[in-house]
């Protein structure tokens, strides 16, 4: 079976213990999580987990079944059949001598980014996207010396109008 | 637990965390519970001094989960436990994951410092829900006297529903002590916790047409049947549809042994019969039951040519070993109470009769001659107590052997430790089921090596003068570890050996009364004194010190591969 990158998104209560005990359930069973992201929903007793989990469908299937199990975990749902947006946030320092500023410079607005920061030697950079995007654009700063980098990882929403009980949703 | 209990809850207002802790209790109808006191759970003891619930000390905390979980298996009721904190708690940590593994109802209370020295690394101080997270079902911190009441009805709630399992939850000293000036709101909140209990009927109707179309069918039933109370139910399925069952070790007595339909049962030690019905037949039913690999031996060639069905409560179980074809998830009585109407009578004479000649050619048997067999104590103590007591066991060679020698009857008779396969669970864990089952004769079966990890408690039994019979089937060696050094390691055996005490001077050292024997001819009267003294007996027996468990799979290997040793 292939392995792939499945984007898993959780609603979990705002307890303490949730996180340890979804990042400790994934380190337990051998599960590889290649991004997990929390924050606050518009309920302030619940929190949402996006998780991007690296497997075949069997894995993906697991790991649903596995985190609908956690006591604090409210739903679940996995966006292996649905259209979605994802999005992923970067800030990168990028080494830029003087004679180099314009030139990243054109490079982040071509990838509709913002210069967030101006130095001496340096710029940072805010982009967001999905991941392709971001490593995309990590590929062409790359010669000109990235400093230092940063990412949330990966968040999640289905497009369009939310069915009542989406497919693969799990309570 | 039980609905109409008369307990009712008065105003807590008023109240110190200690007393709310023990009405809840009395609410939740808890009669018994086992521990140890210390430090931080003083005034919790202070309120269980004039209490109606009996408290049964033990010698060791490890000990009382045993004992907790012997008790949860016998009676269906959650076992409760009551330690300290620090090591109090890290004590309880192997009962706990016992439990976790097989399911088993408890609620575990430990004491922890005061909420403010929390994290500060104070004197007996462990950070117990952070250990146990990964064996309790759930556990919970409380940390404000007003959540007490809610999260032991949470606790209760979650440790007895759906898939049962442990539960833990961490008490600290101040939050016992303090007393609650407004009443607090005790209604259980969980808005993640749903366990499916109605199966769908789609899937029923489905598995039922499965099981009519198939001419090889076979159930395989673990223990979640037994949990779910649903043997009755499993057994009208099976003499309807005529269709052979065999058990895990968790689900030993969910079928009566002496039924023509029984295989007994299957997996790495099972009965050969049962291993070949699992390899041929064209569809497998299991229910209750989780696709270990004790049972499945190669999970690639596992049953190869059965379609598979699935019954089981928990999600997550299905297809997480072994593909399954048809899944039904939910509460196997309801299931097979509701899959009964939909299974037709078929005849099915010719693979029954392929299966009663495998029983009969490869029924277990050994050779009973020169020093007592292991076995033949197993069927000894089958025959003489009607195969109707209550039996516990350590694990090893001495487990095994009781599953397969000892005919079981009924559900709840067969107290073992299967998933987590703990040594040391047998002598405590009889004692919590002498406890459940006050009248019922109760019986250790136990090995030198399991025997020695946690034989204190039998004081525990003299001292609540519990009648425990412990039969202790004295090798010398740590059986089954001797077993695979002497078939995969050339011989070699590497700390095995241990020269074990006088078990009967111990027993008598303790309290109890202590037999030992070594000779066949005395084998009966020894086991008619154990069973007919009124108190805790430990009755040790010098057995055939390299006696082999078989059939055995050996690691690796297809269920049909089996080394059969003495039986071929």
């Amino acid at each position: 079976m292939n392995e792939m990158k499945h984007v898993i998104s959780a609603l979990v209560q705002n307890e303490p213990g949730v996180l340890a005990h979804v990042a400790g359930m994934f380190a337990a069973r051998g599960f590889n999580i290649d991004s997990l992201v929390v924050g606050r929903t518009e309920d302030p007793g619940q929190s949402r987990m996006t998780i991007v989990v690296i497997g075949d469908n069997r894995v993906l299937e697991q790991v649903r079944k596995q985190l609908g199990k956690i006591v604090t975990v409210v739903k679940v749902r996995d966006f292996a059949d649905v259209d979605f947006v994802e999005r992923d946030l970067m800030l990168i320092r990028i080494h830029s001598a003087p004679e180099k500023r314009s030139e990243i410079v054109q490079l982040v607005g071509l990838f509709r980014g913002r210069v967030v920061d101006v130095a001496r030697t340096s710029v940072v950079v805010e982009l967001s996207g999905t991941e392709e995007k971001l490593e995309a654009f990590i590929d062409l700063a790359r010669p000109y010396g990235i400093r230092e980098l940063a990412r949330t990882g990966v968040i999640a929403m289905q497009r369009g109008e939310q069915k009542k009980q989406a497919a693969g949703e799990e309570e | 637990m039980s609905p109409s209990n008369p307990h009712k809850m008065p105003s807590l207002i008023g109240k110190k965390g200690a007393e709310i802790f023990h009405e809840v209790l009395l609410e939740q109808g808890v009669e018994v519970m086992f521990g140890f006191p210390g430090g931080m759970v003083l005034p919790i003891f202070d309120v269980l001094y004039s209490s109606p619930i009996k408290f049964f000390l033990t010698r060791h905390e490890q000990g009382a989960t045993h004992m907790a979980d012997g008790y949860a298996r016998v009676t269906g009721r959650p076992g409760v436990v009551l330690v300290t904190s620090g090591p109090g708690a890290t004590n309880i940590v192997t009962g706990l994951a016992n439990a976790y593994m097989d399911s088993i109802p408890m609620v575990a209370f430990t004491g922890q410092v005061k909420t403010a020295l929390i994290g500060n690394d104070a004197f007996q101080e462990a950070d117990m829900t952070g250990i146990t997270r990964p064996i309790t079902k759930h556990n919970f911190m409380v940390k404000r006297v007003e959540d007490l009441g809610r999260i032991m009805r949470e606790a209760f709630h979650i440790a007895t529903t759906g898939r049962p399992g442990p539960v833990l939850i961490d008490l600290p000293a101040d939050v016992s002590m303090s007393k609650i000036d407004t009443e607090p709101d005790l209604t259980v909140d969980l808005p993640g916790y749903k366990p499916r209990t109605a199966g769908h009927i789609r899937q029923i109707k489905m598995a039922a047409e499965a099981i009519n179309a198939s001419t090889r069918p076979v159930l395989y039933v673990g223990g979640g049947v037994i949990i779910a109370g649903a043997s009755d139910a499993l057994r009208a399925v099976a003499a309807k549809g005529k269709l052979p069952v065999t058990t895990t070790m968790m689900g030993l007595g969910t079928v009566d042994e002496s039924d023509p339909l029984a295989l007994q049962m299957l997996g790495m030690h099972g009965a050969a019969a049962a291993n070949y019905a699992v390899q041929e037949c064209d569809c497998l039913i299991a229910v209750g039951a989780r696709f270990d690999d004790r049972v499945t031996g190669n999970v690639a060639t596992f049953a190869p040519k059965a379609k598979i069905i699935h019954i089981d409560i928990d999600p997550a179980s299905i297809s997480k070993n072994v593909e399954v074809d048809i899944p039904v998830v939910g509460d196997a009585k309801d299931i097979l109470s509701r899959m009964l109407e939909f299974i037709e009578p078929r005849d099915r004479s010719p693979w029954l009769a392929q299966l009663a000649e495998w029983k009969k050619k490869y029924a277990f048997r050994y050779d009973a001659s020169g020093n007592i067999k292991p076995q033949e104590v197993i069927a000894t103590l089958g025959e003489m107590t009607n195969h109707d007591a209550i039996i516990a066991t350590g694990v090893g060679q001495h487990q095994m052997w009781a599953c397969q020698y000892y005919g079981w009857r009924r559900p709840r008779q067969m107290i073992s430790s299967g998933g987590l396969g703990t040594m040391g669970f047998g002598c405590p864990a009889a004692i919590g089921a002498q406890v459940g089952a006050p009248g019922k004769t109760v019986i250790d079966i136990d090995g030198d090596g399991s025997f020695s990890m946690t034989m204190v408690e039998v004081i525990t039994a003299v001292q609540y003068k519990l009648p425990v019979k412990f039969v202790v089937l004295d090798n010398g060696y740590l059986g089954m570890v001797r077993q695979w050094q002497e078939l995969f390691y050339g011989h070699r055996y590497s700390a095995v050996t241990h020269p074990c005490p006088k078990f009967d001077m111990i027993a008598e050292g303790f309290g109890a009364k202590g037999i030992c024997i070594k000779d066949r001819s005395e084998l009966r009267d020894a086991v008619d004194a154990t069973l007919k003294h009124e108190g805790p007996v430990v009755l040790a027996v010098e057995v055939e010190p390299e006696e082999n468990v078989f059939p055995m799979v050996a690691a690796g290997k297809s269920l049909h591969e089996m080394l059969m040793g003495t039986l071929a």
